[in-house]
């Protein structure tokens, strides 16, 4: 498997990040070097093996359905970069 | 025009149901609906870096309940995954969801239609976090973020392509939201955003294997606004294929307003949500213990009274199917019988008068002060004679406004019924005198003129003699 300068781009375009054509070309080398890499894994057999969701032996943590206090509404706003009326105000993102 | 002949429709629903909780699904914030914009926050459902969500273990068992009801089979075991968007609802730019291992698979529900019994299938029920809420302002340049509903749980209930109608759809969602009242899992409220409805809906010749492309359908916000938007589109897709064109696959906003659905975008910025388990959630085992210790909290589901409702007390399927879409609706028709024995009777009063009253009203049971007793015992007047099924209407009135028990409202107004031949009489044998002309006509064959003497009987005792007395002792009185 190897990345293109499209799969570059895409995922680029899903992180929001506008990159350079110089910046497209060296993640594309980089990216393609981290894959071979990890390549090596597929040298394992692995068709037996649970994939791994997490590395610790525990299961089933939860809490109680119980109400605790709220941050106040100044806190939760604090690192807004800007709000109004006790809301975070953004930029409008429409569809 | 979409011919019915001509096309087939197929549609599957995703429908999202708000669980009511008293706190969010990973943090302890509340989830209370109306309070001020950020106050029910905190660092974890802000999605603060190095903060660490716990799961509310009432928020999972109301998710197995609701997918215990809904037939499916419960996973053994169950995790959580990262949904990534960038949106502004969402503060951690990722959505805490469930991927491969939803809580429950391959469900059924049976709809009614026509007449007609029909089994949906039910792909999944999985349990996610709740989204923040847009206001958009500043002519459309900017938009207000208010987080109190992030992280409120929802189930999201994803039905098989099985429906073939936009009446079926809305059946389906009826059906949908009895059960989760039944469950008590949820208010099921669609004008208040604890339950939405998005649509997914192709047409196809009936000679055609394949589905054909679909639209997807958002923006309703009324059962019936998710039957009309199906039905524009049924519209919509055939005028394309008729006139050779192709359907393209989209999201489509429905205009209530209008009544049209109109492009929101299109499939070719779909987003890839890179799915990946949450690293801050370990799995869930659920062992059968739990799983039977939750199915026992389940109640006696619509189905199932609607089906003792018409064996046992002999109900219309029709009423039977009304009464018990509704839990508090068929706990109160039950309430009444512990004080009658005439099931029917309580079935009619409920049916015309209550249900008339409420919808005239827009209210709902709890809006009022009539009890199931209270309309039990006053048709129990009516079988002992104290009240007539008219004096029965007056009765009704004053509890429906007051709540007062009928023996007392009987008792205050001086509604008690008369009986006495003798008293009856004394007013017929005046009607009969003051209406000479209708006596001749009665005499001379017309038979509806007794009905006017009865009426004027009626009037006369302000609707207290006993009817069937009154009918007996004048038709007595004319035959003299």
């Amino acid at each position: 498997m190897s990345i293109t300068r499209t799969d570059v781009e895409h995922v680029a375009n899903l992180a929001r990040l506008e990159l350079s054509e110089q910046e497209k070309e060296q993640f594309e080398g980089q990216l393609n070097a981290i894959l071979k890499y990890a390549e090596k894994l597929n040298e394992l057999q692995t068709d037996d093996v649970e994939p791994t969701t997490h590395v610790l032996p525990v299961y089933n943590v939860m809490r109680d359905d119980a109400i605790r206090e709220s941050v106040s509404n100044e806190t939760a706003l604090r690192n807004a970069p800007e709000d109004e009326d006790g809301q975070f105000k953004v930029p409008a993102v429409l569809e | 025009m979409f011919e019915p002949n001509k096309y087939e429709t197929v549609v599957g629903l995703e429908v999202h149901v708000e669980l009511h909780t008293k706190s969010k699904i990973f943090c302890g914030c509340s989830t209370s609906f109306g309070a001020p914009p950020n106050s029910h926050t905190c660092p974890v459902c802000l999605g603060h870096p190095g903060v660490l969500p716990v799961l509310n273990r009432q928020a999972l068992e109301f998710a197995m309940k609701a997918a215990m009801a809904l037939n499916c089979q419960i996973a053994d075991v169950s995790k959580f995954d990262r949904k990534n968007y960038f949106y502004p609802d969402s503060p951690k730019a990722y959505q805490i969801s469930q991927f491969d291992k939803p809580v429950g698979e391959h469900g059924w529900i049976d709809i009614e239609v026509n007449g007609r019994t029909k089994r949906i299938g039910i792909t999944r029920l999985h349990l996610e976090e709740d989204a923040g809420k847009l206001t958009h302002i500043d002519g459309g340049f900017g938009s207000l973020v208010d987080f109190n509903r992030v992280g409120t749980p929802l189930v999201e209930i994803v039905s098989e392509p099985d429906i073939r109608s936009p009446e079926e759809a809305k059946a389906y969602l009826e059906k949908l939201k009895a059960i989760m009242l039944y469950c008590d899992v949820s208010d099921v409220k669609m004008e208040e955003g604890s339950l939405r409805c998005d649509a997914n809906i192709s047409i196809r010749p009936y000679d055609q294997e394949q589905f054909g492309t679909r639209a997807e359908l958002k923006n309703m916000n009324s059962f019936r606004g998710v039957q009309r938007g199906l039905e524009y589109e049924e519209m919509r897709q055939a005028d394309i294929l008729d006139s050779g064109g192709k359907v393209v696959q989209e999201t489509r906003r429905w205009d209530e307003t209008q009544g049209k659905t109109f492009t929101m975008r299109s499939k070719e910025e779909a987003h890839d949500y890179r799915y990946f388990p949450d690293p801050d959630l370990v799995q869930i085992h659920i062992d059968d213990e739990w799983k039977a210790r939750v199915r026992a909290s389940i109640p006696e589901l619509p189905d199932a009274r609607k089906a003792r409702y018409t064996a046992e007390f002999g109900l219309p399927s029709y009423d039977a199917e009304v009464i018990t879409a509704s839990k508090k609706l068929a706990d109160f028709f039950e309430e009444s019988l512990q004080y009658t024995k005439d099931a029917k009777s309580v079935s009619n009063w409920i049916m015309g008068d209550l249900l008339g009253y409420l919808n005239a009203g827009g209210l709902e049971l709890e809006d009022i002060k009539l009890t199931g007793q209270g309309l039990g015992e006053m048709i129990g007047l009516m079988e002992k004679g104290t009240i007539s099924s008219k004096i029965a209407k007056t009765v009704f009135k004053e509890m429906l406004e007051t709540g007062k028990r009928p023996q007392q409202i009987v008792e205050e107004q001086g509604l008690v019924q008369i009986s006495d031949e003798g008293a009856i009489a004394e007013v017929v044998d005046r009607i009969v005198s003051a209406n000479p002309q209708s006596v001749e006509d009665f005499k001379a064959g017309k038979e509806k003129a007794i009905g006017f003497l009865v009426g004027q009987v009626m009037k006369e005792t302000k609707g207290k003699a006993n009817p069937a007395l009154v009918n007996k002792l004048l038709l007595a009185r004319l035959n003299q």
